[in-house]
């Protein structure tokens, strides 16, 4: 662990100071600092949980953009096998913010696409920050209409802060490409099956999460808007995003409750960052059991359950 | 002056009626700086008669500019929940509502209607910018459902006029959710083999940019509207540089293959008339105006759409 949150300052204080003592103890043989330090690790795993037991919403926010979080590569380097990449849109450029392509879950031949941000800084800008452009968009629907072909289907990662805003995205139609993406989502006879790892981003992530089945990871986040964005519209200072993130109900148990995610996929302690391999094995578990709960569907069946699932959203509002 | 004429009269005017203005009005051109004569620009459907400028117009006057002798019928649409995710900002969401009601003399940003134009039978969805900024909350998408599901009982093509900066925020998720079913209204449409018309008025951004406005069979603007997904400060914070002259704006976008056509309001009825037909597989239309249909219009629950309910449903 080197990267804490502003929140998780405490927590970083004990750690070091169990490292530290440790450290010494391996430079003076003499001293025995093993009581000691497992004290100061029960207190700190004591503080992880206290700090997680009831993250607020923009803690979580902060969780979700948590740079050490598994990101889509991960989870198809781990979760997925002959995974081959198929890149560009046929028109102008690929864009590599949004990744793609053949591979097998479970050996079963699937399409899978996500947004990857990138691990470094010379990956976070080949990747753009996992903000896709058009191309992004385009490819992605090139990529479902091919599933839908071969009667594949489709598993989306999504984990973006928004589609790019740029001044070439507009000029090659940012709008329409999402608008496109939307409704090839809604359109193939396929099952989608689509898991919101990180960040959901607006637009840019509708165009990917307009699934059978949306799952959220425990500190997963999903919004129309920024936190920070809302609060300098709404507040008039974008420093309010702490009340924005509360208002806007972007955790995923707000959003299980309003009917926009089917389930929640629990975290381990601490967040996803604390344990890669634990996180992935349970979204692993999610998707499978996802897709095999529309296995027997027919192509019209998961069309219409797809499009009956969002006209139906919202008719209830918060039953809080 | 009493009570009645000092308060009662104003809220019941402000209920019940649209702002009504009165006719010796003078309206500043806000682009040549015309004085325009009140009745004279709404004449002219709000579009400056010296520089042709064209200004925002509600959708009742839209409509009544619109329908053959103004007369349509309003298509009803189901109500959502009331603030559903109970949205506190600095005001509270029905408190922005009630504000907006009030300002524009209707329930919520986007009013259906349904009706002839040129004696073409067409059902009309219109959002008002002046609601919210048009935003896109539940009741939009269920206006935008219900619109295309009335044009599909009725056989008749969707014309959709757009403008708004984008979704509700005060509806969080929700106003996001729309997005999806709104493209669920358009794919109905479009299996029923009926034409979807979108026509961009200024601005239109954000997520309808990114759903309903965007998907249309052919797709119009108003000169000079903007049109974009990011707007123009959002990007020009983002790129840190200048943007060039007419970004984003209608005609812009059809230098960039984003658009059919750019039309002027005034001669856009024409222009829909002559396009629906020929995509309807209709006579070409009669030329001129033509007087209020004698035949008032189908009321929603007419009898005689009994036999296509059965066969649309």
């Amino acid at each position: 662990m080197t990267n804490y949150l502003d929140f998780e300052k405490p927590l970083a204080e004990i750690e070091g100071k169990a490292e530290e003592l440790r450290a010494l103890a391996q430079q003076n043989e003499e001293m025995d600092v093993a009581d000691e330090a497992a004290a100061l690790d029960r207190k700190a795993s004591e503080l992880l949980e206290e700090l997680y037991k009831e993250l607020t919403p923009w803690r979580k926010c902060q969780v979700a953009r948590h740079p050490e979080r598994p990101h889509c590569r991960d989870y198809i380097n781990e979760l997925f096998t002959d995974y081959t990449p198929l890149a560009g849109d046929r028109n102008f450029a690929d864009d590599i913010a949004v990744m793609g392509g053949l591979a097998r879950f479970n050996d079963k031949p699937v399409v899978v696409i996500g947004q990857e941000k990138g691990h470094d800084t010379k990956s976070r800008i080949s990747h753009n920050f996992g903000m896709a452009r058009p191309e992004g968009y385009r490819k992605a629907v090139r990529l479902m209409e091919m599933a839908d072909r071969f009667g594949l289907p489709v598993v989306t990662l999504v984990d973006t802060a928004g589609a790019y805003p740029g001044k070439g995205a507009e000029e090659r139609g940012q709008s329409e490409a999402i608008a496109r993406s939307t409704e090839m989502c809604l359109q193939i006879g396929v099952p989608l099956v689509s898991v919101i790892i990180g960040e959901g981003g607006s637009g840019g992530a509708v165009a990917f999460a307009t699934a059978n089945r949306v799952a959220m990871l425990e500190h997963s986040v999903y919004s129309v808007i920024s936190p920070e964005g809302c609060a300098s519209i709404l507040w008039k200072d974008s420093t309010k995003m702490r009340e924005a993130a509360e208002a806007l109900r972007v955790t995923a148990q707000d959003l299980e409750l309003l009917g926009v995610a089917d389930r929640v996929i629990s975290e381990p302690m601490g967040g996803a960052h604390r344990d890669r391999q634990a996180t992935m094995q349970s979204v692993g578990s999610a998707i499978g059991s996802m897709l095999s709960e529309l296995e027997e569907m027919s192509k019209a069946d998961l069309v219409a359950n797809r499009r009956q699932k969002f006209l139906n959203i919202g008719s209830k509002g918060l039953a809080a | 002056m009493n009570w009645i004429t000092n308060y009662v009269r104003p809220r019941i005017n402000s209920i019940f009626s649209r702002r009504e203005v009165p006719d010796n009005l003078w309206t500043k051109c806000d682009e040549c700086g015309t004085m325009l004569f009140h009745r004279e620009l709404k004449g002219n459907q709000n579009v400056c008669t010296q520089c042709d400028h064209h200004m925002s117009i509600s959708p009742r006057d839209r409509f009544e500019a619109l329908f053959d002798g103004g007369v349509f019928v309003e298509v009803e649409v189901p109500e959502p929940v009331a603030d559903p995710l109970q949205f506190r900002d600095q005001k509270k969401y029905p408190e922005r509502m009630k504000a907006a009601q009030k300002k524009t003399g209707e329930k919520e940003a986007m009013l259906v209607a349904e009706g002839d134009i040129g004696r073409t039978p067409i059902v009309v969805a219109c959002q008002d910018f002046s609601f919210m900024g048009g935003s896109m909350g539940m009741y939009v998408g269920n206006a935008i459902i219900a619109a295309a599901e009335r044009a599909i009982k009725l056989k008749r093509p969707l014309v959709l006029f757009s403008a708004a900066g984008g979704a509700r925020m005060q509806e969080g998720i929700l106003s996001l959710m729309q997005m999806p079913r709104t493209t669920v209204a358009v794919q109905m449409l479009k299996e029923a083999g009926l034409p979807y018309i979108v026509v961009l008025t200024h601005p239109t951004t954000g997520g309808v940019t990114a759903s309903y406005a965007m998907l249309g069979d052919v797709q119009i603007s108003e000169p000079n509207a903007l049109i974009c997904f990011a707007g123009p400060r959002v990007i020009q914070q983002t790129i840190g540089e200048k943007l060039p002259e007419g970004f984003q704006r209608a005609e812009y976008l059809l230098d960039h293959g984003m658009l059919d056509r750019v039309t002027k309001r005034t001669e856009l009825k024409g222009e829909l008339v002559s396009i629906i037909r020929m995509l309807m597989g209709m006579s070409p239309a009669v030329a001129g105006d033509l007087p209020a249909p004698e035949v008032t219009v189908d009321s929603p629950e007419a009898p005689e759409n009994e036999s296509q309910d059965a066969k649309s449903d």
